[in-house]
């Protein structure tokens, strides 16, 4: 395996105007002969598949869900950046290309971010023109405002809802083109595996979620859209069918996987309550403007936290960090809350949970003003915890919330299998080691609208429509593996849940390889990754039948694939010496506490390619060259 | 606290359905309803007898993919909530619970509470998006758009296609849902071009799909997650007679 | 217009039709106060209404037939639109509770069938007739006295006279709702201005047969 970045020549500016002028083009009247399979319909796969349909292919989308707009785009609250410069305050392509560099923590692709920067404005354009209802100001523009720290408001929002909107402005596209006959759409439908034939990608065998058919689908290519694994932690702010299983398989077919330990920890989640917890709620980090995050001084202090004066309050961030305070960066506030709760001195349930207080926002500001501005999450926190914000204080921790690391691509957005694409959260792409707060939004539509589409057709132009029919015996075998799979699983006669198993996965790497990571711990998570998953096959209870509609068979499929993902993503973790980003290893930090990149050492992609179900993975590394983006440490003191 | 559960079972939709009774002993008020039917399933898996099937996904309220009727009511007794978002708190020890899918010719069952809502996706395509294809688009900010209109498509825009609304309407009408999607876009400057053929033709589609007719029984505004207000139910039916007028004249 | 939307505005566009009528009947009824002289001679006011242009009862029989036709309309549509309903929703709850309908919303159809019987009787009654204790062509003032003072049919007039006030009242607002005159955000204020309409309009009504109940008209 060879890893090419064929990242175009020439200034940085002009690199994608290069590529597009260098692409083949497939003609017009040829489009239709070619068949794309897009699997996934959230930002990434729903506004790819309605381009791709738009430009002419004939395009089959895949989802789990039983519609498109429930991908869990759906969910995304903050905002989608965009270089506008609407509000005059300096902000550039040149600026967001930086800022995402260095929020990255230099462990992106130079080239990629700068086209992600660029092409950043037209997603707003293309929003708009569809009807997705951004905020206004009076005058009738669009309104912005500053997000995660940012230095200028180049943030785009609809209420509290963006992704929300925005996905439906891509569902909408797509439909549209489903009712032109141009997509079709398979809801309920989960890919299983990836069919390659000769070295290139050419179909999927999916399995029909309400009948349990499994069939094979086969394209000219494979667009992976399918998002990111930070359910491998089981709890997560990930929508619960969430998964790895169409990269994971990929990967298993020869796609190499990127940087799989690059995951982002998000501070300000409502708290797990008990041992049932099923998933865990973001709530907005604007609340961090002005609650103050404290815990009591005294372990096992079990005064309301009302009645604790403040002398035996600990306002520990402020105390660290004394010029940031409460708004030190996602990964540093959750690693703090992390290690404040592992000694002991959590509160709520389990000790998971730090005070997230407005006692002081209120008397400064008074009950009107901090309800408008946070109204509404106080009363999802009330819906959640049953307690009132405005009288006790609110408990946050931290939740895993979004995977940077996937599928390694190039700049065309092909992994290293000919004829995949991966685009959105799924691919490894530009965030680096860490991502900025409103840009998934902005990189899922990106690869999907105006990346992709040029991309994929270079790819197609150089290639026969419908070579590989699904008649072809390799998808034969493939759909073999994948039933035998299934019965395999149904056969086990075990004791024990999927959720359950899965939920002790989640602990063992949200203890070993979450926030914060050691060398040792990571060692010891490998062997437990590895003892976890050979108990799941003997002692999982799947129950029902494979030829129905069977949750439990689902999550099987997705928890054994998480069962062998988590070990690569140990191996990935242990490996990378350093700590970039939302990568903390305790062993590589700064006398203050800091994370300590090792730039001589580390300064490039690891790209993981499988070689066999007992053989270690073999280690490929694309080389990052910063010639534009100054390398520098972090630093919020 | 104790909870008696009735819970519709239906293996599949050619298959007849009917409740059974799962006792859910000591849980936690602090569970969502959700967790409350994993805790059943759980128990039901330890058993070897199957679990509860219903949709959900995102359990914070957004996907719209939740959604069974509880106690006579969707998405369960408190307001603006959807069914992952419902906490145990609401109901007091001993309670009895009816748990049933949504019943709608249009949502056919598939299996024990979930329901087949595609026809929603298929009202969108009969007309609830702009026809603008990717890279045509003007710069953002050539169209101004006043602030209260913005502020009132999102109103609409909000919806989170559960189907709430046709569960909760004593017709199984569809109105709300394709008001809501009317509105949205016929607020905005860019809905407008194809405004009266949308309306008409997601008119026709909502009746094709064999949803119910709205009788003003406001159920659909209660049930709503999102709060979705009735106003825009008299703007759909507006929108709709301008869509026939408009015809009439020839311009469809 | 064979939408279900369509068929929904042609009743509500009857039921307007309707309303009118029963505003104006209402108003014609009132009279009865003025003695049998005035009232009497308002009843025969209408039969030569349109007089010389209109030959007698012409005018009449013309409101008849549209009112006819009205009222065919909207029993048409409504059967419709309830058909749809019905179908729309095979398998019913075990429970489905309701909690923003009122009591109006909810009696339109049933209430309506009552109407209907009612209406039926009354044109027995009073137009043809054929059910008044000593029917007497032309002294409408004598025939609505007689009738009233039996207490069962008073009764029957009170009971179908609230019915037509509660589907007034729902009928009022959703007819606006289903023509699209509501327009936000002043959903309250609708509601209540329909509800001290069919007030009113049922009190007018009502106060002829308490009237003679009372013994205020012999």
């Amino acid at each position: 395996m060879e890893l090419r970045a064929l990242v175009p020549e020439g200034p940085i500016e002009r690199k994608w105007e290069r590529r597009r002028f260098e692409v083949k083009l497939v003609n017009p009247a040829n489009k239709r002969r070619y068949h794309v399979i897009v699997v996934g319909s959230g930002l990434a796969g729903a506004s790819a598949a309605a381009t791709l349909a738009e430009l002419g292919y004939r395009v089959s989308c895949f989802c789990y869900q039983d519609s498109p707009r429930r991908a869990h785009s759906i969910a995304a609250q903050g905002g989608i950046n965009a270089a506008k410069n609407y509000q005059n305050d300096g902000d550039s392509v040149w600026r967001l290309f930086y800022d995402t560099v260095k929020g990255g923590d230099f462990r992106a692709r130079e080239a990629n971010v700068y086209r992600l920067a660029e092409v950043s404005a037209n997603i707003i354009d293309q929003c708009v023109a569809q009807g997705v209802p951004f905020a206004r100001e009076y005058g009738g523009t669009l309104a912005n405002r500053s997000f995660g720290g940012a230095q200028v408001s180049r943030t785009f929002y609809a209420r509290g809802q963006t992704g929300q909107q925005l996905l439906l402005g891509a569902y909408q596209a797509l439909e549209r083109q489903v009712a032109l006959g141009r997509v079709a759409m398979y809801p309920r439908a989960e890919m299983l595996d990836l069919v390659v034939v000769d070295g290139k990608a050419r179909g999927i065998v999916v399995r029909d979620l309400v009948t349990g058919a499994v069939s094979s689908h086969a394209g000219d290519a494979v667009v992976l859209a399918t998002g990111g694994y930070a359910n491998v932690y089981y709890l997560s702010t990930n929508a619960k069918g969430c998964n790895v299983t169409a990269t994971w398989r990929a990967y298993k077919r020869g796609a190499a996987f990127a940087n799989p330990c690059f995951t982002q920890i998000h501070p300000t989640c409502v708290p797990p309550a008990g041992e049932y917890q099923s998933k865990l709620t973001l709530m907005s980090e604007s609340l961090r403007n002005d609650g103050r995050i404290w815990l009591p001084r005294r372990q096992g202090d079990h005064r309301p936290p009302q009645d604790i004066p403040d002398a035996e309050r600990d306002y520990y961030l402020e105390r660290f960090y004394p010029s940031f305070g409460n708004l030190a960066p996602r990964d540093i506030a959750s690693r703090r809350a992390k290690e404040m709760c592992d000694q002991g001195l959590g509160v709520g349930p389990g000790g998971q949970g730090v005070y997230l207080d407005f006692r002081d926002a209120i008397l400064r500001l008074g009950r009107d003003v901090v309800a408008e501005r946070y109204g509404n999450l106080f009363e999802m926190y009330e819906r959640i915890t049953g307690e009132n914000p405005y009288d006790t204080p609110m408990r946050i921790y931290p939740a895993p919330h979004y995977t940077m690391g996937g599928l390694w691509v190039d700049y065309n957005l092909m992994s290293t299998l000919d004829g995949l694409f991966v685009i959105g959260e799924a691919n490894f792409a530009d965030h680096g080691a860490n991502r900025l707060g409103a840009s998934a939004l902005m990189q899922g539509l990106a690869d999907g609208y105006f990346i992709l589409p040029y991309t994929i057709g270079n790819y197609l132009a150089q290639t026969k429509p419908a070579e590989v029919p699904a008649e072809h015996t390799a998808f034969r075998s493939v759909q073999a593996e994948v039933a035998a799979r299934s019965t395999t699983l149904l056969g086990v006669t075990g004791t024990r849940s999927v959720d359950s198993l899965h939920r002790e996965l989640g602990t063992l790497l949200w203890d070993r390889c979450g926030m914060a990571r050691t060398g040792a711990g990571l060692r010891a998570a490998i062997d437990g990754v590895r003892a976890l998953r050979e108990r799941f096959w003997k002692d999982v209870y799947v129950g029902g039948r494979g030829e129905d509609l069977n949750q439990a068979l689902e999550k099987a499929g997705r928890v054994a694939d998480f069962m062998e993902f988590a070990e690569l993503m140990c191996e990935d973790a242990l490996h990378r010496e350093e700590s970039c980003g939302g990568h903390f290893r305790e062993e590589y930090q700064t006398a203050e506490g800091e994370a300590r990149r090792d730039d001589a050492r580390f300064a490039y992609v690891a790209a993981w390619e499988y070689t066999g179900a007992s053989e270690r993975p073999r280690l490929h590394k694309e080389p990052l060259a910063f010639e534009h983006v100054p390398l520098a440490q972090r630093s919020y003191k | 606290m104790n909870l008696t559960l009735h819970v519709w079972r239906q293996p599949d939709g050619r298959t007849a359905g009917r409740f059974e009774t799962y006792e859910a002993r000591d849980v936690s008020p602090a569970m969502s309803f959700l967790e409350l039917l994993d805790v059943v399933n759980e128990g039901l898996i330890a058993r070897r007898e199957e679990p509860i099937a219903f949709d959900h996904d995102c359990r914070e309220g957004i996907c719209g993919a939740c959604g069974m009727v509880i106690n006579g009511r969707p998405h369960g007794p408190r307001r603006a909530t959807t069914a992952c978002q419902l906490h145990l708190r609401q109901f007091t020890d001993g309670d009895e619970l009816w748990i049933e899918p949504w019943r709608a010719r249009a949502f056919p069952v598939v299996k024990d509470l979930i329901v087949n809502r595609s026809a929603f996706d298929r009202l969108i395509q009969a007309g609830g998006f702009v026809s603008v294809n990717t890279g045509g688009a003007p710069e953002a900010n050539t169209i101004p758009v006043p602030k209260p209109a913005a502020e009132r498509a999102m109103d609409a825009a909000e919806c989170i296609g559960c189907g709430a609304c046709v569960a909760a309407c004593p017709n199984a009408s569809a109105m709300l849902y394709v008001a809501a999607k009317v509105a949205h876009l016929a607020l905005l400057p860019q809905g407008q071009p194809e405004r009266a053929r949308r309306v008409v033709s997601m008119v026709d589609a909502m009746d094709a799909e064999g949803f119910g007719a709205c009788t003003n029984h406001a159920e659909c505004t209660a049930a709503c997650p999102k709060e979705i207000a009735i106003d825009f139910i008299a703007q759909l039916n507006r929108d709709y007679a301008h869509g026939l007028l408009h015809r009439l004249s020839g311009g469809v | 217009m064979r939408s279900l939307i369509g068929q929904k505005m042609l009743m509500a566009v009857s039921g307007a039709l309707l309303l009118g009528y029963l505003v104006l009947h209402m108003i014609g009824n009132l009279k009865v106060f003025q003695g049998p002289a005035h009232f009497n001679a308002y009843a025969e006011g209408l039969r030569v209404l349109g007089a010389p242009l209109l030959g007698r009862g012409q005018a009449l029989w013309i409101v008849r037939i549209i009112l006819l036709a009205a009222v065919g309309v909207h029993i048409w549509s409504a059967i419709a639109v309830t058909r749809a309903s019905w179908r729309a929703r095979p398998a019913g709850y075990q429970r489905l509770e309701l909690v923003e309908t009122t009591y109006a919303a909810r009696t339109m159809r049933w209430g309506a069938a009552i109407i209907v019987l009612y209406v039926i009787y009354h044109l027995l009654d009073f137009t043809f007739g054929r059910v008044n204790p000593g029917f007497v062509p032309g002294d409408v003032y004598r025939n609505v006295v007689a009738s009233f003072r039996i207490f069962p049919v008073a009764l029957a007039y009170v009971i179908a006279n609230v019915f037509v006030g509660l589907h007034v009242y729902h009928g009022v607002w959703s007819g606006a709702q289903t023509l699209g005159l509501n327009r936000a955000p002043s959903d309250r204020w609708r509601r209540r201005g329909a509800a001290v309409f069919a007030l009113l309009l049922t009190a007018g009504y009502l106060l002829v047969p308490l009237a003679v109940i009372t013994g205020r008209l012999r």
